[in-house]
C-alpha cells in the first residue's frame, strides 16, 4: 500500500486477492473477532428482537437520509446527511450481526437487510415516511436522534456486552446527529415566515408518530423535554398531538416502506451473492 | 523468553506502522485504533483494532492491511480482532498524531466530551472551543459544516488567511 496517497493504494493489486471496500464489496462480519458468547441470564429472544428493531430503525433511516444526496439545499448539508446515514448504517450492520448470533438462525447482516419483506421489518413508522421537505426531514431527525440517543444511553448498561458496546459507541455519534437536527430546527423555525410555517407543519405531521416510540423504554419525558426545549428556541409551540394507532414494532407499516425496501433490495435480489 | 518478547515487540512495531486509509499521514498507532498486539502460545500474532465510527468503511481495509503487513514480515499465522469496548475516542490520538495532523493542515481535536449516558442536556449556544487555523494559527475561524469528507472530520474556514481547513472533531 502506498503510504502517500490513499486512492492510489486502493487501486493497487493485492497479492492476497482480497476485495477492497472502496469497490463496494468484500464486507466482512462487522463483529469479526469480537467475543460473541451470550452471558448467562440474558434472554436470547429478547436481545435478538431488540437488536433487530434498532437495526431496522437505523437501516430505514439511513436509506431515507441517502435519498437527500444530490437533492439537499447545499453541498454541506448533503455531506452531513450522508455522514449521519453512514453512522446509522454502521450501527445497523453491528446490530444485525448480533441479532444473527443470538436469534438461532445464524443469518448474516445481508440476510436481514436484503432478504426480508416489509412485514418482517420492525422499524418505527416515523423512520419510513418519505423525506418531504427539508423541514420535515430535520424535525424527524431531531425526534429520532433524540429518542435513539436516550435509548442507547440506557443500553450502554445492557447485560449483553456486545449490545452495550454498540450502544456506547452509538451514543457519541447520535449526540452529533441530534445537535445537527436541533440547530436546523431552530434556524428554520426562527427563520423566514415560510420556513417557520413549514417547520410547524412538519411538527404537526411528525408528532402523531411518536406514540409508538415509547412502548419499549421510559425515555419519553427525556425526549419530550428536548423537543420542548428546541421548539421553544425555534419560536414554535409544541402542538398537542393524538397518537396514531398501530406500531411498526408489531410489523404494521405505512404504504411507504415496501417501495423503499424494493429500491434497497433490488440488486441483491436480482443477483444474489454477486460481487464486483 | 527474550526471543518471545522481541517477537511481540517486532510484531507490534509492524502493526503500528500501518497507515490509516482515511488519514494516511497517521499510523494506526497515532490514531489510537490499535488496541493491542500479542502472540498466542501457538505462535499466532493477534492484533486488536477498534473502529473509529460504527459505519467506518475503512475498518475492513485496516484489518486487511494489518494482516498483510504482518504476513509480509514473516508471521505466518495472523489474526486481527475487532474490539468494541471501550469505544474509540479522539483522546487516543497521540501527541505525534496531533502534530502530524496539524502539519498536514488538519486541525487536531480538543478534549473529547464526557460520555453521555442517560439524560443529556442539549446545548444550542456556540460554546464550542475556538479551533485555531492549522495554516496561520489565527483564532478567527468558523465552522462551515459539522460533517466533512469522512466521518471523523468537520469543515472549517479561517477568516484571517481565507483558507478552508478540516478539523478532526472530538468524539
Ligand atoms: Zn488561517
Amino acid at each position: 500500500m502506498s503510504d502517500d496517497h490513499v486512492y492510489l493504494s486502493l487501486a493497487e493489486e493485492h497479492d492476497d486477492g482480497d476485495a477492497r471496500w472502496a469497490f463496494g464489496t468484500g464486507f466482512e462480519d462487522p463483529l469479526h473477532g469480537v467475543d460473541t458468547s451470550l452471558p448467562a441470564g440474558v434472554d436470547a429472544a429478547e436481545l435478538a428482537a431488540c437488536c433487530l428493531a434498532l437495526g431496522d430503525d437505523a437501516l430505514v433511516s439511513a436509506q431515507r437520509l441517502a435519498e437527500w444526496t444530490t437533492r439537499a439545499p447545499e453541498l454541506e448539508e448533503e455531506v452531513a446527511l450522508a455522514n449521519i446515514g453512514l453512522d446509522l448504517l454502521g450501527q445497523a450492520r453491528l446490530l444485525y450481526a448480533r441479532c444473527g448470533q443470538v436469534d438461532g438462525t445464524g443469518r448474516d447482516e445481508d440476510a436481514y437487510a436484503y432478504f426480508r419483506d416489509a412485514g418482517d421489518f420492525r422499524n418505527v413508522r416515523l423512520a419510513e415516511l418519505p423525506n418531504g421537505d427539508f423541514a420535515f426531514s430535520m424535525v424527524r431527525l431531531l425526534v429520532l436522534s433524540s429518542w435513539r440517543l436516550a435509548h442507547f444511553g440506557r443500553l450502554s448498561a445492557s447485560p449483553d456486552p456486545v449490545l452495550a458496546a454498540v450502544a456506547a459507541k452509538g451514543v457519541k455519534e447520535l449526540a452529533y446527529h441530534r445537535q445537527y437536527a436541533a440547530e436546523w430546527v431552530v434556524r428554520l423555525g426562527d427563520g423566514t415566515e415560510e420556513s417557520h410555517r413549514r417547520t410547524r407543519a412538519a411538527l404537526t405531521r411528525v408528532l402523531p408518530y411518536i406514540g409508538e416510540l415509547f412502548t419499549a423504554h421510559d425515555a419519553r419525558e427525556e425526549v419530550v423535554a428536548v423537543l420542548r426545549q428546541v421548539t421553544e428556541a425555534a419560536g414554535l409551540a409544541l402542538p398537542a398531538w393524538r397518537p396514531l394507532a398501530g406500531a411498526g414494532r408489531d410489523g404494521d407499516h405505512t404504504e411507504h416502506l415496501a417501495p423503499l425496501l424494493a429500491e434497497l433490495q433490488s440488486v441483491a435480489r436480482a443477483h444474489p451473492g454477486a460481487t464486483w | 523468553m527474550v526471543t518471545v518478547l522481541t517477537g511481540v515487540r517486532r510484531a507490534r512495531h509492524v502493526a503500528e506502522q500501518v497507515p490509516d486509509p482515511e488519514l494516511p499521514m497517521l499510523t494506526l498507532a497515532d490514531l489510537g485504533v490499535l488496541r493491542g498486539v500479542g502472540i498466542a502460545p501457538d505462535g499466532t500474532v493477534v492484533a486488536e483494532l477498534t473502529p473509529t465510527y460504527s459505519g467506518c468503511p475503512a475498518m475492513a481495509e485496516m484489518r486487511a492491511e494489518v494482516a498483510a503487513r504482518l504476513r509480509a514480515a514473516g508471521y505466518e499465522r495472523v489474526e486481527v480482532r475487532t474490539v468494541l469496548d471501550p469505544p474509540w475516542t479522539t483522546d487516543w490520538i497521540t501527541a505525534a498524531g496531533r502534530r502530524k495532523l496539524a502539519e498536514h493542515g488538519i486541525a487536531p481535536p480538543g478534549p473529547a466530551p464526557r460520555p453521555a449516558s442517560g439524560p443529556v442536556p442539549l446545548v444550542l449556544s456556540a460554546t464550542r472551543r475556538a479551533v485555531p487555523c492549522p495554516r496561520c494559527g489565527s483564532a478567527d475561524t468558523q465552522e462551515t459544516s459539522r460533517f466533512g469528507a469522512t466521518s471523523c472530520k468537520a469543515l472549517w474556514r479561517c477568516r484571517a488567511c481565507r483558507e478552508p481547513f478540516e478539523y478532526v472533531k472530538e468524539i
